[in-house]
């Protein structure tokens, strides 16, 4: 007999496509699954409204409980409540910033920044220094903003808050 | 006209503005003046094309006559494009594509803040999700409007001179009509009376930053409510749709 947690479980297995180190269910991007006799339907949100990954990830889930032998699945989208990184685990982060990428801080502290309230202090997920600075507000992909250390002299991304 | 239809209207409206102009941004890709903003335009881009995306879904779903994104973006002609001129002028020196994202970006902040309180769910949901992005490119533009005109000599008359050119077309922004009426009426859609206030209080606090001049409001562009655009949206559609209409099958 298989339940919710099963599938949850098997989601778990299937990693972010632009970044391999964290699961889409660590993402935060799945946000409900429901089974109703032999169908499955998963409900996801975008991260950014035009994340090019989010097609990837919607055929990967597909594919991903096929393979578990159940072929009625169904993907739908929600936009509310609107994703943020707050939804990210501890964990994950962690998982990032080994990976090389600085983990998104707290969004609220984020928006302080963002309204020019508060200095934010990225810290180098290479050497730990905090000595940084901001090279781009854009980056490789959408969810980064471009850093660079001014101790190790490594340039890395900064996973921004939404 | 019934609020449906008001309804579909609105959210083309919307669509449309997101569509058009994260198209002309694509433009700058590999051409951008430097590989930061390179990025940073492709990124707008990309968040535009991504809200173009939820809304003219809705938009279709409204109509309730089967059509899609795609269809609505690929399938329709010019006159039935309600986006507002200032999004299909052409992209000029980087100063002008900045001058006009400021004064779009600012202008959707205030509305999107709005629409996220809208009593049309899906609206409220895209509205919400459409303004953690826009904020950042409120602060894009923002910075490099100081940097540009505060800047040289040569980067203060350039942003000045794009900022007298544009001005003619801020004034469609807040035009209003049956369909405005009909949805705020049903607590739908956003009075843009009130966010042309805000909107223009914003612009004047960054402009004196940048030591810029706010241009004297004479005469204003008009036509995009009715679908009459200037002759670059016909340029832009060409393209854009050369190839959903060449290989209506084709798949990618
Ligand atoms: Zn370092």
């Amino acid at each position: 007999m298989i339940t919710e947690n099963d599938i949850l479980s098997w989601l778990k297995e299937i990693p972010d496509p632009e970044i391999p180190v964290i699961s889409v269910v660590e993402l935060g991007v799945v946000r409900k699954i429901e089974l109703n006799n032999s169908k499955v339907t998963v409900t996801v949100t975008p991260t950014y409204s035009g994340c090019p990954a989010m097609k990837q990830m919607e055929d990967d889930i597909r594919a991903k409980i096929h393979e578990n032998g159940i072929s009625d699945v169904e993907i739908k989208m929600t936009y509310s409540p609107a994703w943020t990184t707050d939804w990210i685990t501890d964990e994950a982060k962690e998982k990032l910033r080994v990976y090389g990428i600085a983990p998104p801080e707290h969004s609220t502290i984020d928006k302080k920044v963002l309204m020019g309230l508060q200095e934010r202090v990225v810290k180098c997920p290479q050497c730990g220094s905090a000595v940084t600075e901001m090279i781009s507000q854009f980056g490789s992909t959408a969810c980064k903003s471009l850093y660079k250390c001014k101790d190790c002299l490594e340039p890395f991304d900064y996973f921004k808050c939404l | 006209m019934n609020q449906q239809e008001a309804l579909y209207q609105y959210t083309l409206r919307l669509g449309d503005n997101a569509l058009i102009l994260g198209h002309r941004l694509s433009e700058w890709t590999s051409k951008a003046p430097l590989l930061e903003e390179d990025l940073a335009l492709g990124n707008l881009a990309l968040d535009l094309l991504g809200q173009a995306n939820s809304l003219l879904e809705y938009a279709g779903k409204t109509e309730g006559k089967g059509r899609s994104q795609d269809d609505l973006a690929y399938k329709r002609a010019e006159r039935e494009f309600l986006n507002n001129l200032l999004v299909e002028l052409p992209n000029g020196d980087f100063g002008f594509t900045i001058v006009r994202q400021f004064l779009y970006s600012t202008f959707a902040l205030f509305l999107y803040e709005e629409l996220s309180k809208s009593k049309d769910e899906q609206i409220a949901a895209i509205a919400a999700k459409s303004l953690k992005e826009i904020k950042y490119h409120v602060r894009h533009s923002s910075d490099w409007m100081l940097r540009l005109g505060d800047g040289t000599e040569e980067s203060h008359n350039r942003v000045q001179k794009s900022l007298n050119d544009i001005w003619m077309y801020t004034g469609e922004l807040f035009e209003m009509n049956e369909v405005d009426a009909i949805l705020i009426k049903a607590g739908i859609a956003a009075d843009l009376n009130a966010i042309k206030q805000k909107w223009s209080s914003k612009i004047e606090e960054v402009l004196s930053q940048a030591t810029l001049k706010r241009p004297q409001d004479a005469f204003m562009q008009t036509g995009s409510r009715k679908g009459i655009h200037t002759e670059y949206l016909g340029f832009i559609l060409a393209e854009m749709q050369y190839l959903p209409r060449a290989y209506p099958t084709a798949k990618w």
